[in-house]
């Protein structure tokens, strides 16, 4: 590692070369403010918060942009830095509205913490408001222009981390705005919902549809049987909502607030990931073996990706997996075979699912397929954040609840269902099983290490049993391109496909840092939430789908066998062409 | 990246500008210059063509119409009338002539007759000073213009 040596106010410092001056300050223990610096991005100094001082010079640098260099000597904090920054906060606040008791961002803003901790106390210059309605055209994600400091950061996550070009920077100085072309609405945009830019927003000006009140209405109707589903990826972020560490593992209390929160049965989303495996799986392995239906298979699970691959690769409808995301089976499995199990009539079934993501508010109304059990199969969606607010206005002391157990019989897991919400996750989890249908064994060691890890694209082979499957895993939706472009360099000239299967996930590392978790997600906080997953799965007694006592109960009392009709007519869907543009 | 036109609406001679223009630096602006040029403005149609020749996000290209004051995205009046409003064009009266203009044609800024024959727009310095206050129709410049000469301008289009 090549290192450079040098100063943040007089503490010697060593830090790797080519870092910035951000990261050698928390070296030396100094935390320097930013606003439109965030570490997934590349920085581009728009806020001006980070300036520093560097000794016997008269510039001042941007930390954020500014690299270390050998000898280097910074001053990060004095009164005259103090002051620039607190003159910089003023100057956004002046272009801001302050109902921040009525913003989505109260408690979570990071205008706000500023403001708090400069102690903005008055207004010294004239305010200037932007008098724009709100985008409310997506059901998952509200676009405030009103709010937005145009720091840019939802420009560059929407742009260069999901390649999805839907929000751009429109006008210039005063009049800019952060919006899709042409004036139009998100919503017939390039948008995919994935919601990284709400989950990026220092401020109010992009975050999730808030609809807990549907909820709260829904439990409280006593003609309504509230039904629940919690994500994989939920149970290892919540906690840090109630200030525990990232990727604390909080399942059983989840299981038991839902409880107190009025709900009828609580059930996990976790056991249809079990089933996706069943059905996606058995489907891998018919490709492979009959040659029927297009190689690569390509995951389909994560809703954002759908609605890329629709808008952006139609050519690929062909080798999508048809199998639904795990949300969706399970929505149909509890309108139709939960509900005859338990004698319940489907149509008073309000079925909620708890998820890490906002393209899941849209997921559930996609189209007709999304009725597979004759009624909406999920009614409703919350995003992790909701889920965290409905918690504690509902008075719930989350940390000091008893663990509980999920309710039969859908909400047992295996170990590979719940790293479902990961990178590599999906992938080795139908590796695991598709070992087995393969093969008629199951794997010795199931923790398949060629499919871990956070690069953007992942490679790798699999032997199994003398069959060598080409696997390939992307995440972060900038990153499919070069996957799926050798697909189709290879189909134009007639080649073999390059891979057998393929994982794509919308967000870096997976539904753990979707679009609707926590916010102030960066990649260590990741890697705690992935290393989690794999703990969950690791403490799980059963770890491949096919091994789940339940998944076994519901192909022999209800579905017979993966891919089979009934299987087809609810676990499986179709796809379609979608404009970039509606209009 | 953009939708597929099944037809492309741009002349010969503005598609082989495109084609030329097409791997070099600067190629959007100058591209959407030739548009304009051919069109009077940039339509939507005319935005996504460019998006589907140079493979270009559509927010990208509404990002460069948005940002610079010479792109239009609607189409002007037949006759589109600039007046100058840059320091000296100003001092010398020409917000009066917008004034003035805009009551004779019933329009504001930025706005297009009902008939479409004329629109109106307020313009940075035209580059001839020396002649304020300046307005002009299309390619025709009127300079040391008053208030009574609107109306004679004006008919002259007409």
């Amino acid at each position: 590692m090549n290192t450079v040596h040098m100063k943040i106010n007089g503490k010697p410092v060593e830090i790797e070369a080519g870092s910035n001056i951000l990261a050698a300050a928390k070296k030396a223990n100094v935390n320097i403010p930013t606003l439109c610096y965030h570490p997934d991005l590349p920085a581009w100094a728009a806020c001006g918060l980070c300036v520093v001082k560097q000794e016997n010079s008269p510039k001042l640098l941007r930390a954020c942009a500014a690299p270390v260099q050998e000898n280097l000597s910074i001053i990060t904090h004095d009164a005259e830095l103090y002051q620039i920054r607190k003159t910089v906060i003023e100057m956004i606040l002046s272009t801001h509205p302050n109902d921040c008791l009525m913003c989505a961002r109260n408690g979570t803003c990071e205008l706000q913490r500023f403001a708090a901790e400069f102690g903005v106390r008055e207004q010294p210059y004239e305010v200037r408001l932007v008098d724009l309605p709100k985008d409310t055209s997506t059901t998952s994600i509200v676009l405030d222009p009103s709010k937005c400091i145009k720091c840019g950061r939802c420009v560059q996550v929407c742009q260069d981390m999901q390649g999805v070009f839907a929000l751009e920077f429109i006008g210039r100085g005063d009049h800019t705005v952060v919006s899709p072309a042409a004036d139009l609405p998100l919503n017939d945009s390039p948008c995919i919902k994935c919601g990284q830019c709400s989950a990026h927003c220092p401020v109010g000006a992009i975050y999730e549809k808030d609809e807990i009140g549907d909820f709260v209405r829904a439990v409280s109707n006593p003609e309504l049987h509230v039904v629940t589903q919690i994500a994989p990826a939920v149970r290892v972020a919540l906690g840090e909502s109630f200030n525990l560490p990232a990727g604390t593992i909080t399942t059983g209390k989840i299981y038991s607030a839902l409880r107190r929160l009025g709900v009828a049965k609580v059930f996990d989303t976790n056991f249809s990931a079990d089933l996706t495996i069943m059905e996606e799986g058995s489907e891998l392995v018919k490709r492979l073996t009959t040659g029927k239906g297009a190689i690569p298979q390509i995951t389909s699970c994560c809703p954002a990706w759908t609605d890329y691959m629709e808008k952006y690769y139609p050519d690929m409808i062909p080798n999508f997996s048809t199998a639904k995301s795990p949300m969706m089976m399970q929505g149909a499995i509890t309108k139709t075979y939960y509900a005859e199990k338990a004698n319940v009539d489907p149509a008073t079934i309000y079925s909620v699912a708890i998820m890490p993501c906002t393209a899941k508010k849209y997921e559930i109304g996609r189209d007709d397929n999304m009725h597979a059990s004759g009624f909406k199969d999920v009614d409703l969606v919350l995003t992790t954040r909701e889920f965290a607010r409905l918690i504690k206005a509902s008075g719930i002391d989350f940390l000091t609840l008893e663990d509980e157990k999920a309710d039969s019989p859908i909400g047992e897991y295996a170990g590979a269902g719940t790293i479902f919400g990961n990178t590599g996750g999906v992938m080795e989890a139908a590796l695991r099983t598709a070992y087995n249908l393969m093969t008629g064994e199951d794997l010795k060691n199931v923790e398949i290490d060629a499919v871990r890890g956070m690069e953007g694209v992942r490679t790798g082979e699999v032997d199994i049993k003398g069959t060598t499957l080409k696997v390939a895993v992307a995440h972060g939706m900038a990153n499919v391109s070069t996957l799926l472009e050798e697909v189709r360099e290879a189909k134009a000239n007639g080649d073999e496909p390059p891979y057998h299967f393929i994982e794509v996930m919308a967000c870096r590392g997976g539904c753990v840092s979707g679009g609707g978790q926590p916010y102030a997600t960066t990649d260590e906080v990741r890697a705690q939430r992935i290393a989690g997953l794999y703990t969950d799965d690791e403490q799980s007694e059963v770890r491949c789908s096919h091994q789940n006592p339940e998944i076994k109960q519901i192909y022999a009392d209800y579905l017979g066998a993966p891919l089979s009709e009934k299987s087809h007519h609810l676990l499986h869907t179709t796809y379609t062409e979608r404009p970039l543009y509606k209009h | 990246m953009s939708a597929k036109k099944k037809e492309n609406m741009f002349s010969r001679e503005l598609i082989s500008f495109i084609e030329k223009w097409r791997n070099k630096p600067g190629n959007l602006i100058m591209i959407l210059h030739q548009v304009q040029e051919e069109f009077g403005y940039v339509s939507r149609e005319a935005a996504d063509q460019v998006a589907y020749m140079l493979d270009i996000p559509l927010a990208k290209i509404y990002g460069v119409l948005s940002f610079y004051h010479f792109f239009k995205t609607t189409k002007p009046g037949d006759h589109n009338i600039q007046v100058c409003l840059g320091t000296a064009c100003y001092l010398k009266g020409g917000d009066m002539l917008v004034e003035e203009l805009g009551s004779l044609l019933g329009i504001g800024l930025n706005e297009v007759t009902e008939d479409g024959r004329f629109s109106l727009e307020g313009v940075r310095c035209v580059g001839c000073c020396g002649l304020a206050p300046v307005l002009t129709v299309g390619k025709e410049v009127f300079g040391k213009v008053t208030k009574d000469q609107l109306p004679g301008i004006i008919s002259k289009f007409s």
